[in-house]
């Protein structure tokens, strides 16, 4: 491994990291796809701070670009005020109009501006070990590194100064108002986080990747978890691994190293969402089966309870009659009834009629009462 | 005609394995009209929905006329809740109540001239006729539900299920409302309504069914509404009750039901 | 160059004109289809789908190394079809909600998508070139015979729109309902769905992926505003739909290298600034009009309650008359007093007896007591 393939590696990681943090928030409020509007908008920010000041480093693009994101946020609740159209479609109209501005920019200047369409879709991570970073005329390392990297620990900071307020206005909007944080302050300082980083991590792997490294991770780590500092601990491990998986498909496969970031971070929210041990689709497709056994057992158990004694019990209280009563298929009755008796609910007597045991009456009791 | 207008046995109905109605048994009487009651949460709607095939049973059968919900369709009239559509649809009063001859229209044919004057018939008996041309948006609360209640009418059915048709409405659309249910059961129609106000059930409706994710009681109303059956399913005091239990004529301004959770040591009702 | 030479060679310049008919032929289809989409709260399944479509036509190429247009718009559709099912598998069977699943399909789908591309960017053949035009569209690479696959998938898609009209109102509109009455909900909404793909996947090559959904959403919205009838709005987005394609792609085949993307965009986006500002009742400035109406004649009520009032005190009610200033400070701090009494005065409710100087007339007293006396009034 070459020293700029550590080097690239470095920054995904950062970026990866940064970009879960808040990404983490935006999947709890079910905001998700303010990332995809805002890291499209910057766009426009970027290019219009270099109209002024026609240096692609500078830090008034930054500055600029998370401001249009803000303003992007504002919008669409502008929008969504006037109930003129739904939340959705609101997202759905701004940042297509500020992002077409802002393409329509580049390409008519695409002389002066030093932004090309592939860059902005694609970022150019792959160029980044070659952008230094010179203080006195020494080499400090990639510039996009260290700026990525203030951008991590302004993430970091921010979440654990404003922990409960964040928290709480992800959970109890309500609650949070009634203690005394403004749940609009909040969610404008935070949205402005979530500008900043994008503009930082858009440099490295574009627009629409941004997205995939803010959603996937923490999408993941959602169905792995249900407490908040292990989710945001989680999430940004599997960003990290996301990122360096990626890298190496993409040097592996010779292809685009945003591209296959991107990828990895799909394939992690897959596995998750397949083999999440709780809320998997596979625990969940066993848990079913196995609840839908336990569940028919206790049903057969209150079946034969409301029956018991009855003048149609013995006709009731047969295998036959529950298939048709409880409309389970042969295979599935009977499979029930072995259930049952395994746990020692019922117990069949000489005439093929099914028995209550006492545990069995106990149970059926119980759930008949909650 | 059938003896029951509608048949439930053992209804069990579980979202994501947690049950919201238990081993529900329910005959309904034809041509009366049956109340469901029950506090919040307690599965009113799940059962109306359960009846129409909303929802699938975990167990259970149902039938509708004494068929299954499929071959009785074209005679099941559906009033939803109204807040479960968006009031601002670009749409028109008149296109909502054509909604309900849809089903007898089948696939791709329109509605034309025959099913409009139906439409403005079922309009003209909700007292909306002069509103068959406003925007669904502009309507008050009251009047989306008589809507809701003409697109049912023009489903031209037996059977009329309809949930909470009284919720939120001005007095005069209550009385509307209520002449209509009353017209329909003189032409020999079932209607089981979801229906929230209690003090209200004896003076509405022939016959009650109290649910609180089981059965609690069902019959004709002055044997169901008994204070030991309402505070099974509401839980604690019902304060009311004097005014209900028994009595046709209730206090109209009585103070509405609790909404008490489900009192977890009521006692199953033998079956 | 002039409007006038614009049309000319919009009627007489071959390449143009291709190009107008195919954005036209698309924008409609978008926009018709899109109404549906706006209703049904789904604006960004199509911005999912447009991305989803990317690998699609990445692989489409690679597998048959053909970059006619068929085969490309059926790989998107494949690919946009795809992702969809997966935006409701992972919602279905998750805690995920819907604008994670969107977000992550949207993205990941587009990830491979550029990987796939670097692929075919790495093909000898000169076939590959242009694929890239996909991400923001280039209308001027339009053929006829690409213009003529737009027309008539987009036309098929009309076709059943128009003839499952019913079935895809009420499924919009209320889908339970529509169950209760044998509405097969899940069938429906898949073709519907799939409606929306064809109109999305037709449009890729020439407005591009990363902005037709704004072709979907935008003319409905602007629809929307104008008229409370659903098949109105269908043909209105429709229309508006295909202005913004000729318009867009018109503007961006007069060269300087503007993709066709996001100038259509542009357009639209400006259809629906225009509808939210000024249609004619649920626009922003018809409101603001309404409610200064409003405002104004409660104002003017409130100088008629005050003359009556004073009137009512002095006895000679139509001919004691009052001084503004006295008028003023019954008002409190409320402006418009000169306005107000000018209206009464024009609707023959009061007159100026002298400079400054105000009465009731006998209809102006007559007014205030129905207005304000409603229950003894006769
Ligand atoms: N689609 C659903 N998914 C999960 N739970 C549901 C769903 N619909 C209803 N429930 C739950 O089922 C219970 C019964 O709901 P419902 O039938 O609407 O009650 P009611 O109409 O009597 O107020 C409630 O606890 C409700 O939260
Ligand atoms: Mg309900």
């Amino acid at each position: 491994m070459s020293w700029i393939d550590f080097e690239i590696q470095a920054l995904a990681i950062v970026v990866a990291v940064s970009c879960a943090l808040p990404g983490a928030f935006l999947v709890l409020r079910r905001m998700a796809l303010m990332s995809d509007a805002i890291s499209h908008s910057i766009l426009l920010g970027i290019v219009l701070a270099f109209f002024v000041v026609e240096d692609i480093t500078h830090p008034l693009l930054i500055l600029a670009a998370a401001a249009t994101g803000v303003l992007t946020v504002a919008l669409v609740e502008a929008l969504h005020r006037t109930r003129k159209v739904k939340e959705d479609a609101a997202i759905a109209l701004v940042f297509p109009a500020l992002f077409s501005v802002a393409v329509i920019l580049i390409s008519r200047y695409a002389g002066s501006v030093h932004l090309d369409l592939d860059a902005v879709l694609l970022g150019e991570i792959a160029f980044a070990p070659f952008r230094r970073l010179e203080l006195w005329g020494m080499d400090l390392g990639p510039r996009g590194l260290w700026m990525m990297g203030a951008i991590l620990l302004l993430n970091l900071l921010a979440i654990v100064v404003f922990y409960k307020e964040l928290k709480l206005s992800t959970f109890d909007a309500g609650l949070a108002a009634a203690l005394g944080f403004s749940p609009a302050l909040v969610h404008y300082a935070f949205m402005t986080l979530v500008s900043v980083t994008a503009v930082g991590a858009f440099d490295s792997v574009g627009s629409i990747l941004v997205v995939a490294l803010m959603i996937a991770p923490p999408a993941a780590a959602y169905l792995l978890t249900d407490r908040l500092p292990l989710l945001l601990v989680l999430s940004g491990a599997l960003g990290a691994v996301s990122a360096v998986s990626g890298f190496w498909l993409a040097r592996g496969i010779d292809a685009s190293i945003a591209g296959s970031m991107a990828a990895m971070a799909g394939v992690t929210f897959l596995l998750a969402l397949l083999f999440a041990p709780d809320r998997g689709v596979v625990a969940g497709v066993r848990r079913r089966a196995r609840q839908r056994l336990e569940f028919a057992g206790v049903m057969l158990a209150i079946h034969v309870l409301n029956h018991e004694g009855g003048p149609r019990a013995r006709a009731e209280n047969r295998v036959e009659h529950l298939q048709e009563h409880l409309r389970w298929s042969p295979d599935f009755a009977r499979k029930v009834v072995r259930h049952a008796q395994r746990e020692g609910l019922i117990a069949s007597g000489s005439g093929g009629e099914l028995h209550l045991t006492a545990l069995g009456r106990e149970h059926a009791r119980h759930r008949m009462l909650h | 005609m059938t003896e029951t207008a509608i048949e439930v046995n053992d209804l069990t109905v579980a979202y994501h394995e947690r049950p919201v109605l238990w081993d529900v048994d329910l005959r309904v009487r034809p041509g009366a009209l049956t109340a469901i009651v029950g506090p919040n949460g307690a599965g009113k709607t799940t059962l109306i929905k359960a009846i129409l095939g909303l929802v699938s049973p975990a167990a259970g059968q149902i039938r509708v006329l004494g068929r299954s919900y499929r071959e009785a369709r074209s005679e099941v009239a559906y009033v939803p809740q109204r807040g479960s559509v968006d009031w601002d649809f670009p749409t028109s009063v008149l296109d909502v109540v054509l909604m309900g001859t849809y089903g007898s229209l089948g696939w791709i044919r329109r509605p034309g001239k025959r099913e409009e004057s139906r439409a403005r018939e079922a309009l003209e008996k909700v007292g909306m006729e002069a509103f068959a041309h406003r925007q669904i948006s502009q309507l008050s609360g009251g009047q989306q539900q008589r809507v809701f209640l003409a697109r049912a009418l023009v489903q031209d059915a037996r059977v009329y299920l309809m949930d909470e048709p009284f919720q939120g409405v001005d007095a005069r659309t209550e009385r509307a409302i209520v002449d209509v249910l009353r017209e329909l059961r003189e032409r020999g129609d079932t209607v089981v309504a979801v229906h929230h106000a209690l003090q209200t059930v004896p003076e509405y409706f022939d016959d009650a069914v109290i649910l609180n994710v089981r059965r609690i009681a069902s019959g004709p109303v002055g044997e169901v509404f008994t204070e030991e059956n309402l505070r099974v399913a509401y839980g604690g005091r019902v304060p009311f009750l004097q005014g209900v239990a028994g009595g046709a004529s209730a206090a109209r301004d009585s103070p509405p039901p609790p909404e008490s959770p489900v009192d977890r040591r009521a006692r199953p009702e033998a079956t | 160059m002039s409007i006038g030479e614009l049309f000319s060679l919009l009627l007489f310049d071959y390449t143009l004109r291709t190009v107008a008919l195919g954005t036209a032929a698309l924008g409609a289809v978008a926009g018709a289809l899109g109404c549906f989409a706006v209703l049904r709260r789904q604006s960004l399944l199509g911005d999912a789908i447009a991305h989803a479509a990317l690998p699609g036509i990445g692989l489409a190429f690679l597998l048959t190394g053909s970059r006619a247009t068929p085969v490309l718009v059926l790989g998107a559709a494949l690919a946009g079809w795809i992702g969809t099912l997966f935006v409701l598998w992972i919602v279905r069977s998750s805690r995920i909600r819907e604008d994670a699943a969107l977000g992550i399909v949207l993205s990941v789908f587009f990830g491979v998508g550029l990987v796939i591309l670097t692929f075919v960017q790495r093909r000898p053949t000169a076939a590959q070139a242009g694929l890239e035009t996909f991400l923001f569209g280039q209308a001027a690479t339009l053929l006829l015979r690409d213009v003529l696959l737009i027309a008539s998938l987009g036309g098929a898609a009309l076709v059943v729109l128009a003839l499952f009209w019913k079935e895809f109102k009420l499924l919009s509109f209320d889908p339970e309902f529509g169950a209760s009455v044998g509405l097969p909900v899940t069938r429906v909404d898949l073709l519907l769905t799939s409606l929306l793909v064809v109109a999305i996947v037709i449009g890729l090559q020439a407005v591009g992926v990363v902005l037709i959904s704004a072709l979907v959403v935008a003319p409905a919205a602007a629809a929307r505003q104008w008229t409370d009838s659903l098949s109105v709005m269908v043909v209105l987005a429709g229309f508006l739909g295909a202005l913004a394609g000729v318009a867009g792609s018109m503007v961006s085949s007069l060269g300087g290298g503007i993709p066709t993307g996001p100038t259509i965009v542009l357009v639209a986006s400006l259809a629906v600034i225009i509808s939210l500002c000024f249609a004619p009742r649920r626009g922003l400035m018809a409101g603001f009009l309404r409610e200064r109406g409003t405002r104004r004649r409660l104002r003017v009520d409130a100088v008629l309650a005050d003359l009556y009032a004073l009137a009512a005190q002095h006895g000679e009610a139509t001919s004691h008359a009052h001084p503004v200033a006295v008028l003023r400070a019954m008002q409190e701090r409320r402006g418009g007093l000169e306005r107000s009494l000018e209206a009464l005065e024009s609707r023959g409710l009061a007159r100026e007896v002298r400079p400054g100087e105000w009465c009731l007339t006998k209809a102006g007293v007559e007014r205030a007591r129905t207005l304000f006396l409603p229950e003894v009034a006769p």
